[in-house]
């Protein structure tokens, strides 16, 4: 007798108690989520469920949308992964960095089981990779804090120095200086993607050395809050963040994931799903911008404005030259633009951030 | 202006970096001192801070929305005293356990409140006293919990030294038999040392759920439970030295932050490791020397006391 | 008091195999009641927890997969705490393990040997034992108490840990995301059945479990640890060293963590990340309690544990149940265990006179 009999008839135990055990075989097509974080943290696996609802609730009963989360990065994500490929699921995303070699692997023995790594490098003919050029929003508002900062001290609190979070901080840092070439940026690394605590605490650090807008690489609305209380600026992150901080938010970067996550289930859904990788920013509506505050002034909405329309059509590349490295040699010369490769391996700062890059 | 205005902020944002692991530590130490080791800290925290914040948006009111986080953190201690001191269960083990429940047990009574905001608890402007420069906006106008935790740790101070009944719960921390045998309750006393633990806690969690960060979010004490714990070693189970290490313990923290927003150039995993070395040396430091560990090192820590054995 | 716990002269036998049932009882009556509460059909929950995860061979190997750091642990764990030696710092000693262990791969990659893993183990070994040395010789030589330290020194080992992957270990050609290169084969443990993720490290961790047996049944080593443990003077007396006890029941538990460490990232993980355990070190301490402290017991707790947490997954999977029912069901089934163990040494009476004066 195997194993598999064994834990048959326990189940057969089970129904022959009288109590029927809810069967599984759905006609409907089913879609898995793997999130590393709890859904109810309010920020980035926040956002991914919002856009597993929008799958949801597009295709109705024809789709079963199921997740699991806060999945650790490492041996239980390939087991919760392999897991979600055997029941039958049809579309697996997996929705943080750390996932990616275990999405491979898996991908390897399910063949006709089709994979979305976000954020990642490494892709197959079943996995694609997709990621958002969120460093578009933080150039947009770049220009809003050049502008807003009395102080020309902009406040960054960074989570990890990994390119993802360099590059954010570089294009916000671009953008600030054009058009208020006195900005200065001070860093504060948290080494946490979440602790609402320490977040906060960097907030009012970079606070007391003179920043008065707060922009954050990190997931909690707490240095929104401290910026309210302390009565500076501050830009939401994931989320519209506005309701804990409604004066001091001048606008939020938010993911959207809605679109992308239904297209491509349709793709799935029609048999037109080919592997990918996407990277999309404005243009795609991945990226957006909250409502940005009342308090601001119409100029400055207006240039917001026009920096992303620039964005969306092409005619303004945040990475564009001319401008200089921290260390004063040449970053992109007059007339170029780093290209994707450069800015996926981003690890140094440009002019204009203080402090050095934790290496 | 002085050169020294950054100096008021700075010392501010330590207060509230340091309060939670007061309120956390000084109720530990009470469990501590009556010879109980409860590792379930930071689940008895989050239960606090979810049943604080669900308390203060159902009904607005903070003494009541602070009285519900003590009772909590109190509703999970004495489960802990069940198993532990009724049943006999190994402490470590249990400590552990209550964690893991704690944790999920918050976040499923939390569900519903993810993303909600509350207003932060007030601070007290004590009139006329806030105006004094330096010194005003630091001893006169905290909120109500910051002037609290100095009160408890001068209260459980007073309780443990000056009072018989403190008298009799060290007493029971260091020799439970002995205690028994002169007739003192060493269970019921215990219970009452663990719960108070708890409650306290509970208010710990409180303080950030609606102080320190006024809102709710799954695992939002980030370890500072076990800080707390390691907070207590470093004080010598001496109260007022766990205010001391609190706000040492909040002080580096914040002074690593600002380090980096300066421009310092210091890995900052480096900096984050001080305090637990720190505690290590202090430990090694007090426990050389018999006599001292001897006076304040509850003697029966750990250990299980059955009255009939 | 109504019931009284009276302490039995001999523990009950009936109860060492009786109190894991009725703690099973006792968990699914709570739980049926918790999953009512959730709106959630009990019965179904119940077959998401505990049938399901195991419905296939390979679900099957995938416990023993997530039992075998648990069980390596535990099983070094406790033997100190037979000891009376309290190591709660199997975390950072299993991270240190994988550190020391997986820094020969990272320096010499390129190395193709067939003497490279086996190497790596022995490091991997040496690394959780020398990180529990700290505390064995703070505690031996300055009476500090090893509770405190070994958890102080967690902290710091997994911050070296995330140091050097967010610094000099990250994978040349990653991007400069925070981790290593991916292992070579002569760095991978084997797979013991093809197809599956079990790997040597399970041999290892079963092989720990016998050995540890053994040791604690036939030898003299053994035999020290429990006589240090239960009556230190009595051991005193027969000329055993309380202080040679505390350094083997540290070294031993570190080195196994070490072994756990490096069987995770060169097992499974296959590569060194700033998180390689969700706090094994920590959970092993409720398995070694959960086992009784024997090597036979552990192994089962280790494989009970692994299941609760495969099927939290598959209840999320099929039923949707969140992550942090998980945690409360994980929660009530220890301590349902962990207060039945009172029935083994104890028995309830009713106290049928009244309360005698005291």
């Amino acid at each position: 007798m195997t194993l598999k009999h064994i834990s048959t008839l326990i189940g057969v135990a089970a129904l022959a108690s009288g109590l029927l055990v809810g069967g599984t075989a759905n006609a409907e097509d089913k879609i898995g989520f793997i999130y590393v974080g709890p859904v109810g943290d309010h920020g980035w696996t926040y956002r991914h469920d919002v856009g597993r609802q929008a799958v949801q609730n597009e295709f109705g009963d024809k789709v079963k949308t199921t997740f699991v989360e806060s999945v650790k990065e490492g041996p239980d994500s390939e087991r919760v992964i392999r897991q979600m490929a055997a029941d039958g699921h049809k579309l697996i995303f997996t929705t943080s960095f750390g996932f990616m070699n275990p999405t491979l692997k898996v991908a390897k023995q399910f063949p006709d089981v089709k994979f979305e790594h976000a954020t990642g490098y490494k892709r197959a003919d079943n996995v694609s990779t997709y990621s958002a050029r969120f460093y578009e929003g933080r150039y947009v508002v770049g220009k809003v804090a050049g502008k807003m900062t009395k102080s020309n001290i902009i406040g960054y609190v960074g989570s990890f120095p990994i390119p993802e979070v360099v590059r954010g901080i570089n294009a916000m840092t671009l953008a600030a200086r054009s058009v208020n070439p006195d900005v200065t940026v001070k860093v504060a690394w948290v080494s946490t993607w979440y602790d609402p605590g320490k977040e906060g605490d960097a907030a009012k650090a970079l606070i007391d050395q003179g920043a008065d807008v707060i922009l954050q690489h990190t997931d909690s609305p707490a240095p929104l809050q401290v910026a309210e209380n302390r009565g500076v600026w501050a830009v939401g992150q994931a989320s519209d963040m506005t309701k804990f901080a409604p004066k001091a938010q001048l606008t939020a970067i938010i993911d959207d994931w809605d679109g992308y996550y239904i297209e491509r289930t349709k793709a799935v859904l029609d048999g037109t799903w080919k592997s990918e990788d996407v990277w999309g920013g404005f243009k795609s509506g991945m990226v957006k911008l909250a409502p940005y505050n009342t308090a601001i002034p119409e100029d400055v909405i207006a240039l917001a404005k026009e920096t992303q329309k620039g964005i969306e059509d092409g005619s303004i590349l945040p990475f564009a030259g001319p401008f200089n490295k921290q260390d004063g040699s040449v970053g992109a010369a007059e007339g170029s633009a780093l290209d994707d490769g450069t800015l996926l391996g981003m690890n140094w700062y440009v002019e204009g951030v203080e402090g050095q890059l934790p290496k | 202006m002085s050169g020294f205005d950054w100096i008021v902020p700075v010392i501010l944002t330590v207060i509230t970096a340091a309060t939670p692991l007061v309120f956390a530590g000084i109720g530990e130490l009470v469990t501590e001192k009556s010879g109980v080791l409860n590792l379930g800290i930071e689940g008895m925290m989050l239960v606090g801070a979810v049943s604080g914040f669900i308390a203060a948006t159902l009904t607005g009111n903070y003494f009541l929305a602070v009285a519900a986080a003590a009772v909590a953190g109190a509703i999970m201690a004495f489960l802990f005293g069940v198993l532990t001191l009724s049943l006999m269960a190994n402490q470590v083990a249990t400590g552990l356990a209550l964690t893991l429940f704690g944790v999920g047990l918050s976040a499923l009574m939390g569900q519903e409140f993810v993303g909600v905001p509350v207003s932060a608890l007030a601070q007290l402007d004590i009139a006329g006293l806030s105006d004094i420069p330096f010194i005003g906006p630091i001893l006169f106008a905290q909120d109500a919990l910051v002037y609290l935790s100095f009160f408890m740790v001068g209260a459980v101070s007073w309780f443990l030294y000056k009072t018989k009944a403190g008298l009799i719960l060290r007493a029971v921390g260091d020799s439970h038999d002995a205690a028994h045998s002169i007739g003192y309750p060493v269970i019921g006393i215990r219970y009452l040392a663990v719960m108070f633990g708890g409650a306290m806690s509970g208010i710990g969690g409180a303080y950030l759920s609606l102080a320190y960060t006024p809102m709710w979010a799954e695992n939002m004490t980030a370890g500072r439970g076990w800080i707390a714990l390691a907070l207590i070693v470093f004080a010598t189970w001496k109260p007022g030295l766990v205010l001391v290490g609190a706000y040492m313990f909040g002080g580096i923290t914040i002074l690593q932050l600002h380090a980096q927003a300066a421009g310092l150039n210091v890995p900052s995993q480096v900096l984050s490791m001080l305090p637990y070395l720190a505690t290590v040396l202090v430990l090694v430091l007090i426990s050389k020397d018999q006599s001292r560990i001897r006076k304040h090192a509850p003697a029966c820590i750990g250990k299980i006391f059955h009255p009939a054995a | 008091m109504l019931l009284k716990i009276e302490k039995r002269s001999e523990y009950s036998k009936a109860m060492v195999y009786l109190t894991p049932l009725i703690a099973l009882a006792l968990t699914v009556l709570t739980s049926i009641l918790l999953f009512e509460l959730l709106g959630v059909n009990p019965i179904e929950a119940l077959y998401q927890f505990f049938v399901a995860p195991l419905d296939t061979e390979y679900e099957f190997s995938e416990l023993f997969v997530k039992a075998t750091p648990l069980m390596l642990c535990a099983i070094g764990l406790s033997v100190g705490f037979r000891a009376n030696v309290w190591n709660i710092g199997a975390e950072g000693q299993l991270t240190m393990g994988a550190i020391v262990g997986s820094s020969l791969f990272i320096y010499f990659p390129e190395t193709d040997s067939i003497f490279l893993l086996p190497v790596m183990i022995i490091l991997g070994a040496v690394g959780g034992a020398a990180w529990a040395a700290i505390p064995a010789y703070l505690k031996t030589r300055f009476n500090a108490n090893e509770i405190l330290t070994s958890l102080m020194l967690v902290y710091v080992a997994i911050l070296v840990l995330s140091m050097l992957v967010h610094g000099p270990w990250r994978d040349p050609a990653g991007f400069n995301f925070p981790e290593s290169q991916t292992f070579s084969e002569s760095a991978d443990m084997p797979i013991l059945v093809s197809g599956t993720r079990m790997h040597f490290g399970t041999l290892l961790a079963l092989l720990a479990v016998f050995g540890a047996w053994i040791m604690m049944a036939r030898t003299l080593v053994g035999f020290q640890v429990k006589v240090i443990g239960q009556a230190p003077r009595a051991g005193g007396y027969a000329g055993f060293s309380q202080k040679k006890v505390i350094w083997f029941a540290l070294l031993f538990s570190g080195a196994l963590a070490g072994v756990a460490g490096l069987s995770e990232v060169s097992g499974p993980i296959d590569q060194v990340l700033p998180s390689i355990s969700p706090g094994y070190g920590f959970t092993a301490i409720i398995v070694a309690f959960l086992g009784r402290l024997h090597p036979v017991g552990i192994f089962f707790a280790s494989l009970l544990m692994a299941l609760t947490y495969l099927g939290g997954e598959t209840a999320q999977i099929n039923l949707g149940l969140p992550v942090a029912v998980t945690g409360v069901f994980q929660g009530m089934v220890l301590f349902f265990l962990l207060a039945c163990d009172v029935l083994v040494h104890y028995r309830f009476r009713l106290n049928t006179a009244r309360k005698a004066t005291s």
